[in-house]
C-alpha cells in the first residue's frame, strides 16, 4: 500500500474531529477491505472525480454518529433530528475537503455529501478500487474512514493512469 | 451589523451564528446555496457574507461573481474545504476579502470576521480594487 494516498486522509480526519468535534483520534493500522457491503449503521459519503474518482465513506454506529454530530453540532442530536445527516455529512465533507488539498498535482472535485443510515449498501465506484479502511478511536467509540481512490491521470504526463489509489 | 451565512449545512450556518453571537452580531441573514442568498440580496443587504464554495444550485465562487458584478464594496469572506493555493487565489481573484477553511475553531472565525471588518472599514478604495 502507498502511504501517500491514505496520509492525507489520516492526517485529515485527525485535524477535522479535533477541531470540530473536541476530541483526540487515536488511529490504527489501515487495512483492505474485503467485503463489499458496509456494515456501519451510519455513513457520510464523498465521491472524487476529475483526475481521480473514488469516494470516501465515513462510517459509525448510531451511538458514535449521534455523540459526534452533537459535540459538533453543540447540541443535542438524535437520529431524528432534523440536523442529523446534516452534520453525518459536513464531517465528510470537511475529512475528503481537507485530504484533497494535498494531492497538489490532481485536479480532484469532491461531490456534496450524501448520507446513508442503514447497513448493507455498496458505494457503486468503490469496486472499481481497492477500499482501504483507516480504523480510528476516539472517546466516543469507534469510527471508520473508507477510502477508494483511483487516479485517472498520470499528473506528470497528464496520459491516464491505470494504478490504483492504496495499491 | 447584519450578517448573511450561505452555506448548504444548517449545522455549519448554526456554528457560524454562535461565533456571531459571541461577537454581538445577532442580526442574521441564512440561504442554502447561491440563488437562495441572490434572492435575499435584491431586498437587503448586509454587512458582511460568509460564503461556502461547494453547494447545489449556485456554488460559491460563483455567487461571489454575481455579488461582485453589482457591489464591489460588500465585505465577503469564503468559508470552505477548499484549501488548495489555487483555489484560494480563484477566490480572490473573483473578489473575496478573506477565506477561511474549515474545519475552524471558533477564535479563527472571529479572528477573519474582525480581521474583515476592520480592513473594510479602514480603507478608502474598495475591497475588489486591492
Amino acid at each position: 500500500m502507498d502511504v501517500k494516498f491514505i496520509n492525507p486522509f489520516i492526517q485529515s480526519v485527525v485535524r477535522v474531529f479535533e477541531t470540530m468535534v473536541h476530541v483526540k483520534m487515536s488511529v490504527g493500522k489501515p487495512y483492505l477491505k474485503s467485503e463489499d457491503h458496509s456494515a456501519a449503521d451510519v455513513s457520510g459519503i464523498i465521491g472524487f472525480s476529475g483526475d481521480a474518482a473514488g469516494a470516501v465513506v465515513i462510517s459509525f454506529s448510531t451511538d458514535v454518529a449521534c455523540k459526534s454530530a452533537s459535540q459538533f453540532a453543540g447540541i443535542t442530536i438524535d437520529p431524528q433530528h432534523p440536523d442529523f445527516a446534516d452534520a453525518i455529512g459536513e464531517l465528510a465533507n470537511m475529512v475528503a475537503g481537507n485530504a484533497k488539498k494535498e494531492f497538489t498535482d490532481l485536479n480532484i472535485k469532491i461531490s456534496l455529501p450524501s448520507v446513508v443510515i442503514g447497513k448493507q449498501f455498496t458505494v457503486s465506484n468503490s469496486r472499481t478500487a481497492p477500499r482501504i479502511v483507516i480504523p480510528c478511536k476516539c472517546e466516543l467509540g469507534d469510527i471508520y474512514v473508507e477510502v477508494a481512490m483511483e487516479v485517472m491521470r498520470n499528473p506528470a504526463t497528464g496520459t491516464p493512469k491505470t494504478a490504483a489509489v492504496g495499491a | 451589523m447584519k450578517v448573511m451565512l450561505v452555506d448548504d449545512s444548517r449545522t455549519i450556518r448554526n456554528i457560524q451564528k454562535n461565533v456571531l453571537a459571541q461577537l454581538g452580531h445577532t442580526d442574521i441573514m441564512e440561504a442554502g446555496d447561491g440563488v437562495e442568498a441572490l434572492k435575499l440580496l435584491e431586498h437587503d443587504t448586509p454587512s458582511l457574507v460568509l460564503i461556502d464554495w461547494n453547494m447545489p444550485n449556485m456554488d460559491g465562487i460563483t455567487l461571489v461573481r454575481k455579488i461582485r458584478e453589482k457591489n464591489k464594496t460588500l465585505p465577503l469572506i469564503m468559508c470552505t474545504t477548499e484549501a488548495q493555493k489555487d483555489r484560494v487565489i480563484e477566490a480572490i481573484k473573483a473578489g473575496v476579502n478573506n477565506y477561511v477553511v474549515k474545519p475552524f475553531n471558533v477564535e479563527s472565525l472571529a479572528e477573519k470576521i474582525a480581521q474583515t471588518m476592520n480592513k473594510v472599514g479602514s480603507a478608502a478604495a474598495p475591497a475588489a480594487a486591492q
